[in-house]
């Protein structure tokens, strides 16, 4: 494991803030999309664009790059600020966000933007679909990585079982999933919707190695995924525990804030505690 | 072309020739995959199976699951099938298909057995009559429908070099083998099987077969049919059926499928915009279908010569009111 300096980690805190507020101000411009799970996947994100992945933005389908598969398609915001931020396409692009003639639909459409590998929006197929990109390296004998970003809502989702079934079957050690475990889904807390606790142990006992970690942690962050990496014999999945609408004091924890947009002057007070952290 | 059919025809399995297509195609590109769904003896995909363990991923009874490795694979570069009964492949799937195949042009074959009534004993639940309209409507699918054993084979190899996603819909029971492999086929064209100027009867899959009967009973009765094969429902060669309405009149079309939202409608709407002339729909009508013996189903639903011949006759008659040239 290569040690991660203070400064790299300061580094990736502050583009995550900095993607928190390419976020709120696309969603703002258009008074639609889903902020509140956008910025709970958003650390996660950062370490992986910033960090993890080899990708190239010069040249999008490398076919050794590794895979990012975004499978909770409404957080497609802070994937298009992070690929924006990474220079698959101009940052000014943010702004047409879900407008129409745009590259940066509602839900993530696949060969339309550069950098997005899948399409996505209805939810808990991501993981079935990186389960065939994980076997495809596999077969080809590549070094490639596929990472999947999954929502907790998703796991209502039946086939997202059948893809951890089949992720087991085939051993797939190339694999990593991340849940976003931020607790609450469109309609509410997800204990309450549908119940997942003991999350891990379900994943366990699916044949999963599970890692708990805190979502927004940096540093554990990257830790927790080198530490998957070195897992062999079984694909990973990382349960992050986060916030919905983190980063931002009154949106967090906030059902409301999965779909709905900020106002005006919401924008404006979640925009400075934002810029405050700002070093 | 014939002007006579040559009955008795053989009566094969398209499964037997999907399954040796999948291994020639596999001997000669590494990059082929197949993944099945617990039906991998049934469909024969466990014959590529066998020959290339590696490169079948049988993944139980996932069907989105089977569905969404697939695109997955296909993304990454291989060329990827997918292979089940229909029933579990298309129509338990829809929204998988439609998200990961049609919407990202992901070059996933899905080729699905056991479609139609003549699945046969194991019922409506098994039946599926609705494939070819679930994935007629979805933009970028491709459409295929084989008329047998050889042209299924033919199907295989054009949608294994086809760039976009591909649905080939076959069947269970074994029917008559009225192409060769040595006839033509590329994916695109509507293919004459047989030469006529009163009416033209167009059909795919096993009532390609029932059509060349029907041709032969109208020949009797001094009748002259012309029989179109379909394979490619989608994208139509609306020239070919352009073609048959202006020189014949009238048009029947004929298909183990329901009459909701298959071949038929396709082929009026094109009749429709550009040539409206009479045309009469053969097909199973708004209805499940029931246990039964292959043979015995199709005919008590309607997919039988005599079907044909009636809807000749009527087509006929109207063609008395058409709308002119």
């Amino acid at each position: 494991m290569v040690e991660v300096s203070d400064a790299k980690i300061r580094q990736l805190e502050e583009k995550a803030r900095l993607l928190r507020r390419h976020i709120l101000k696309m969603t703002h411009q258009v008074q639609s999309g889903h902020p509140g799970g956008s910025m709970s996947a958003c650390d996660i994100v950062t370490a992986l664009y910033f960090h993890v992945l080899r990708v190239d933005p010069e040249n999008p389908m490398w076919p050794d790059r590794d895979r990012f598969v975004i499978s909770k398609g409404h957080a497609c915001p802070v994937l298009y600020a992070a690929l924006a931020e990474r220079g698959f396409f101009p940052v000014s692009e943010l702004m047409t966000f879900r407008r129409i003639n745009s590259r940066l639909q509602g839900h993530p459409e696949y060969g339309t933007t550069p950098g997005v590998e899948n399409a996505a929006g209805a939810e808990g197929q991501g993981l079935s679909f990186s389960v065939g990109l994980g076997l495809a390296a596999r077969l080809d004998r590549k070094a490639w990585r596929v990472y999947c970003l999954l929502g907790d809502g998703e796991q209502d989702v039946g086939q997202t079982w059948e893809a951890a079934l089949a992720g087991a079957k085939y051993h797939l050690d190339n694999l990593t999933a991340i849940i976003d475990r931020n607790g609450i889904q469109q309609e509410g807390r997800t204990e309450e919707i549908m119940p997942l606790e003991p999350l891990a142990d379900k994943w366990r006992a699916f044949g999963w190695n599970v890692l708990t970690i805190n979502g927004h942690d940096m540093r554990q962050i990257i830790e927790e995924i080198d530490e998957a990496h070195a897992h062999k014999g079984q694909p990973s999945v990382i349960i992050a525990k986060t916030t919905k609408g983190k980063g931002v004091s009154f949106m967090e924890n906030v059902v409301r804030y999965h779909g709905a947009a900020t106002s005006d002057e919401e924008l404006q007070r979640a925009l400075a505690e934002l810029d405050e952290e700002v070093p | 072309m014939t002007t006579k059919s040559a009955i008795p025809w053989k009566m094969e399995s398209q499964r037997s020739y999907f399954a040796k297509a999948l291994i020639e195609l596999g001997e000669r590109d590494a990059d082929v995959v197949v993944v099945g769904g617990d039906t991998t003896e049934s469909v024969k995909t466990l014959e590529f199976g066998k020959k290339f363990p590696d490169r079948l991923f049988n993944v139980g009874i996932s069907e989105q699951n089977m569905v969404s490795i697939a695109a997955g694979l296909a993304a990454a570069g291989k060329i990827a099938f997918a292979s089940t009964y229909a029933v579990f492949g298309i129509a338990h799937t829809y929204n998988v298909i439609r998200q990961n195949i049609a919407y990202t042009k992901l070059p996933v074959k899905l080729f699905c057995s056991h479609t139609g009534i003549s699945v046969g004993p194991d019922g409506a639940t098994h039946q599926l009559n609705e494939d070819i309209g679930l994935m007629r409507g979805l933009p970028n699918m491709t459409v295929l429908v084989p008329a047998d054993g050889p042209q299924t084979a033919k199907c295989v190899h054009a949608a294994a070099a086809w760039k976009g996603p591909v649905y080939c819909r076959f069947s269970r029971a074994n029917f008559p083998t009225v192409t060769s492999l040595e006839d033509p086929f590329t994916i695109g064209p509507t293919y004459a099987m047989r030469d006529g100027s009163d009416v033209t009867l167009a059909a795919c899959g096993v009532m390609v077969s029932r059509c060349l009967q029907a041709a032969d009973e109208l020949d009797g009765m001094g009748v002259s049919a012309r029989v179109l094969n379909v394979p490619t429902v989608k994208p139509m060669d609306t020239a070919m059926i352009l073609k048959a309405a202006r020189e014949t009149g009238a048009l029947v079309t004929a298909e183990e499928h329901t009459v909701v939202h298959g071949l038929g409608s396709a082929i009026a709407a094109a009749i429709t915009k550009d040539y409206p002339v009479p045309v009469e729909i053969v097909g199973i009508e708004d209805v499940f279908g029931e246990s039964g013996e292959a043979f015995e189903l199709m005919d008590k639903y309607g997919l039988t010569a005599a079907n044909v011949v009636e809807a000749a006759r009527r087509a006929m008659k109207r063609r008395g009111r058409k709308v002119g040239h």
